[in-house]
């Protein structure tokens, strides 16, 4: 066996691209552990658990390329894999190659040498915020996709935004459409009347999804971050997004998704749609509150639209056996946990979350416990210094399978969001993580029943319909509604309980 | 009213990108014009400082007005006179190059030419018995840049030298630099031997009273208007200034060969003149402080004001902080060396011909000046790329300094501390290379960058400065 680890100076990807290269390194035969990653203090802890001895000098900003090979021609085919993958990344991102051309150096410098009307920010959030006042001043509206912004540089950021009349979208935005382009994460759904203002993403994602299933299409999806109807930030970026969809003339109405926005916030938001003519409805995800599906079916209802039945494919119910008692919902998506949570408590009661909302129900580091929880892996405790799980899904599946050995665990509730941006195959790889949950469980003698919120549409890179079919013969159940998905679970529970 | 959001709904997004390359791509699969800013962390520990300080309201119109005032500044040569007469200087204070430094900490060229002026002053009758009294404190050590003014290399100013006096009637300031003293073993290099002090007479004696009788009876002469000359006829103003050098004595000459001076002392005064490529540097130097000078002291702007070595360290002052320096070790210089010098001959860069680039030259427009690349065996397009990739850190262009080969476009003017921290990339000097034993001369000329300290320091002081 042949160990390799090599720290290279000023040689910075982000963490995405490593990803790509780890993984492809990883699968080069010979070769039986590879990382490529930058040594943050994360990285170097997930480095260290895989048994590589990082040197103490690395740096953040240093490149950490680390090998286990079976010998060294494996290690060499390793290393030679690296350099490809590394060229690979450098190549997608090269301009023309003419000697003496400079590419910008800046995000201020790129808009305004191309003259761009908005720049995607997905630096790590200590960063952010520089970026984002660059493109500010550079007079280019923002989509910051980046977490771990405080609410006060939010404020200042939005502030400074509108008075150079530009929109900032988020922090921690993970969708939008704008202008027919899709943004970040987000589904391909079809030209039409509705503006959508948005929290963050996957919230928007569904509502979107289902719009489209309803055959209602999009004009913009305009996120403003998950706090923007707080107290504090009072809506900046909701009335500017508002102010310029009724000017939009591709706009007929608009549907507002968000958290509980504080009351204040919400009257003088509604008053001043009131007075731009404009028809809002509102998709509010709170205790006692309708959900996402419901928010839907109430406004297509008042736009005078059918609401159709919403795309779900259901197994036939397991053999039987023992199950657990608890409810576990696995999420990628923030806004889809958040409303499993609200949903499965209606019935379930007492859900432990990492949501952030009653500390007598957080759940602790390890995110464990025996009864009814449901994890967010997107929370940002849990993306510093490593990618969104809707790209990096390590984590989630490495819960997903201890589930599976868990006997108070009796119904896996799993959320899969399609679109651009999201995995290109991601039903297959978590078919197989079902499959394999429940031969686990199975050979342990338990039944362990699994249900899909699947966020997507046909017209997706991934193909929902196709998606479904590979979740279902897996074994799950499928839904397009995660309110839907939600109360199926719970259902499937009721046995156990 | 134009449509809200500048359009943002109605038109075809073309998006900018910094981070995760995922995104970009997937933008690029919707056929969406994407241009990706290939972001990468900043200088290590800044991003903090960072934050703060591109949060602070002030900035950009800060900025904006730093570089306004800085190519909206004069440089007419309006006077040439002994430094004592131009700024005052006292018997026993020598000025030099770059931020403080003391005897202890000064380099080997530094050394020698403060003994060479120590002697040319008539303060000591030996070196021995200079670098005596220098080591014990008995003179007073400045910057040229605490009097307004700007020496190359050691920079030593002592007060019977002549310098050349540059007005900005814009802003009402005046700036001032020393007489060339052509290449080789010269004091600004350090020598002081007999023929370096007996050559600095004569051009206290001889040079000095002519030039002024030039400058009084044809001047005043606008230096900038040969600066934007120069730099179309392939000179940058820092390490070439062939063409600047010739203009300037086209415009002396008339004025020199009808003083009262013995004509063979005029004809020497000429031949010296126009035997020197560096003739002009003194004077572009000058020109491009009144430009930073103008820009110095607006809060909030983050644009560099000084950038100047003292051969020990290197020091920037930036226009939202004042007078504050930000040091840090001065690196040497990368590029050709003179006979059989070599790098080991090379002392830490020195000098404050630096502000060239500060104001907008020298390295900056190094695509004016293609030949710059023999220096360090590059090609045309390396020039090229040397000043677009300063325009990706300076915060404008200048509307009189064009670059012909760039479609006329205005050098890179106005280095932002905050795009040099972003980035990393540091500013580019083109500058000469003195030995590092005191006494022995010119040994290269090549091209250096700032030690990152400056910046990373400045950002921080820029920070504390900030406005929430």
């Amino acid at each position: 066996m042949t160990v390799h680890v090599e720290l290279r100076r000023g040689a910075y990807h982000d963490s995405v691209s490593l990803l790509q290269v780890s993984r492809a390194v990883a699968g080069t035969a010979g070769v039986q552990a590879a990382q490529v990653a930058m040594a943050t203090e994360l990285n170097v802890e997930v480095l260290t658990g895989m048994g590589f001895a990082v040197p103490g000098a690395a740096a953040p900003n240093d490149l950490v390329v680390a090998l286990r090979a079976d010998d060294d021609s494996g290690l060499a085919a390793g290393l030679a894999a690296v350099e490809d993958a590394l060229r690979a990344i450098s190549q997608s991102s090269a301009g023309t190659g003419a000697a003496d051309e400079v590419p910008p150096a800046t995000l201020g410098s790129a808009v305004r040498r191309s003259g761009a009307t908005l720049a995607l920010v997905s630096v790590p959030g200590a960063h952010a915020v520089t970026e984002t006042y660059d493109a500010i001043a550079a007079g280019a509206s923002v989509m910051l996709f980046s977490d771990n912004v405080a609410v006060e540089d939010e404020v200042r950021l939005k502030d400074a935004a509108a008075a150079a009349d530009v929109l900032v979208m988020g922090p921690d935005c993970g969708t939008a459409l704008v202008g027919g382009v899709a943004l970040g994460f987000a589904n391909v759904v079809r030209a039409g009347p509705v503006g959508i203002v948005a929290a963050s993403g996957t919230g928007a994602q569904q509502v979107m999804c289902l719009l489209d299933a309803a055959g209602v299409g999009v004009s913009h999806c305009l996120g403003v971050g998950g706090r923007d109807l707080t107290a504090a930030v009072a809506g900046r970026s909701t009335r500017q997004a508002l102010r310029a969809l009724a000017e939009d003339p591709a706009t007929g109405w608009v549907v507002v998704v968000s958290k509980p926005p504080d009351a204040d916030v919400l009257a003088s938001v509604e008053h001043q749609a009131s007075g731009l003519g404009l028809r809002v409805h509102w998709a509010i995800l709170g205790a006692g509150r309708a959900d996402l599906t419901a928010a839907v079916e109430a406004a297509l209802a008042a736009e005078g639209v059918d609401v159709p039945a919403w795309p779900a494919t259901t197994v036939d119910a397991d053999a039987a056996g023992p199950q657990g008692p608890s409810l576990r919902g696995l999420f990628c998506g923030g806004t889809l946990a958040e409303e499993t949570m609200l949903v499965a408590a209606e019935t379930l009661g007492e859900v432990r979350t990492n949501l952030g909302h009653d500390p007598g129900l957080a759940l602790g580091p390890d995110l464990r416990h025996d009864g009814h929880v449901v994890v967010d892996f997107g929370a940002d405790e849990l993306t510093r210094g490593r990618a969104h799980p809707m790209i990096d899904p390590t984590l989630r599946m490495e819960r997903i399978a201890a589930e599976a050995t868990d006997p108070t665990c009796g119904v896996l509730l799993l959320d899969l969001v399609l679109g651009h941006g999201a995995h290109p195959d991601p039903a297959g790889e978590l078919a197989d993580a079902i499959r394999d949950a429940r031969d686990r469980a199975s050979a342990a003698g338990r039944r362990l029943p699994v249900v899909v919120s699947l966020t997507g549409t046909e017209a997706d890179p991934q193909d929902r319909a196709e998606c479904a079919r590979v979740l279902a013969a897996a074994g799950a159940s499928v839904f397009l509604s995660n309110a839907a998905a939600t109360r199926h679970a719970v259902a499937l529970l009721g046995g156990a309980r | 009213m134009s449509a809200p959001l500048r359009g943002l709904l109605a038109a075809d997004p073309v998006v900018a990108t910094a981070g995760v390359a995922l995104f970009a791509d997937a933008l690029r699969d919707q056929a969406v014009p994407v241009v990706d800013a290939g972001w990468h962390p900043p200088l290590p520990g800044t991003e903090a400082a960072l934050a703060a300080v591109m949060a602070d309201p002030r900035r950009v119109a800060a900025n904006a007005e730093a570089v306004a005032r800085m190519t909206a500044a004069e440089a007419v040569l309006v006077d040439v006179l002994p430094a004592s007469e131009a700024l005052g200087l006292e018997r026993g204070t020598f000025l030099h190059a770059g931020p403080p430094v003391t005897w202890e900490r000064a380099s080997g060229p530094m050394r020698g030419a403060l003994v060479g002026a120590v002697l040319l002053e008539g303060l000591a009758d030996t070196a021995e018995e200079a670098e005596r009294h220098l080591a014990a404190g008995a003179f007073d050590l400045e910057p040229c840049h605490h009097r307004g003014g700007v020496g190359p290399m050691a920079g030593v100013v002592s007060p019977s030298m002549w310098v050349y006096v540059l007005r900005d009637e814009v802003h009402g300031n005046d700036s001032w630099c020393s007489l060339n003293e052509g290449l080789g073993k010269v004091l600004r290099y350090g020598a002081y031997g007999p023929e370096v002090i007996d050559r600095l007479r004569w051009m206290g004696e001889v040079l000095g009273p002519i030039l002024q009788q030039a400058v009084r009876s044809v001047g005043p002469v606008d230096i900038r208007a040969i600066i934007a000359q120069m730099l179309q006829m392939g000179d940058e103003g820092h390490n070439r200034n062939r063409a600047g050098s010739l203009m300037l004595l086209r415009e002396l000459l008339p004025g020199m060969i009808t003083t009262d001076a013995p004509a063979t002392d005029v004809a020497e005064a000429v031949r010296f003149s126009g035997a020197n490529e560096h003739f002009f540097l003194n004077l572009g130097m000058p020109a491009c402080k009144l430009a930073t000078r103008a820009a110095e002291g607006i809060a909030g702007s983050t644009v560099v004001t000084t950038m100047a070595r003292n051969g020990t360290d290197f020091g920037i002052r930036v226009s939202g902080t004042g007078d504050a320096w930000f040091t840090g070790p001065a690196n040497t210089p990368e590029g050709l060396f003179l006979g059989d010098f070599g790098p080991e001959d090379a002392n830490p860069d020195i000098g404050d011909s630096a502000i060239t680039e500060t104001g907008g030259i020298g390295g900056l427009a190094m695509a004016a000046a293609p030949a710059i690349v023999k220096f360090v065996g590059g090609d045309v397009p390396f020039a090229l790329a040397a000043t677009r990739r300063m325009y990706e850190v300076t915060v404008g262009e200048h509307p009189m300094y064009q670059v012909p080969i760039l479609g006329f476009r205005g050098t890179p003017v106005g280095i932002d501390v905050t795009a040099v921290v972003r980035t990393g990339e540091l500013p580019q000097i083109n500058t000469g290379m003195a030995g590092r034993v005191a006494g022995t001369g010119q040994v290269g000329a090549g091209l250096v960058t700032p030690p990152e300290q400056c910046f990373t320091a400045a950002i921080t002081a820029l920070a504390e400065a900030a406005v929430r």
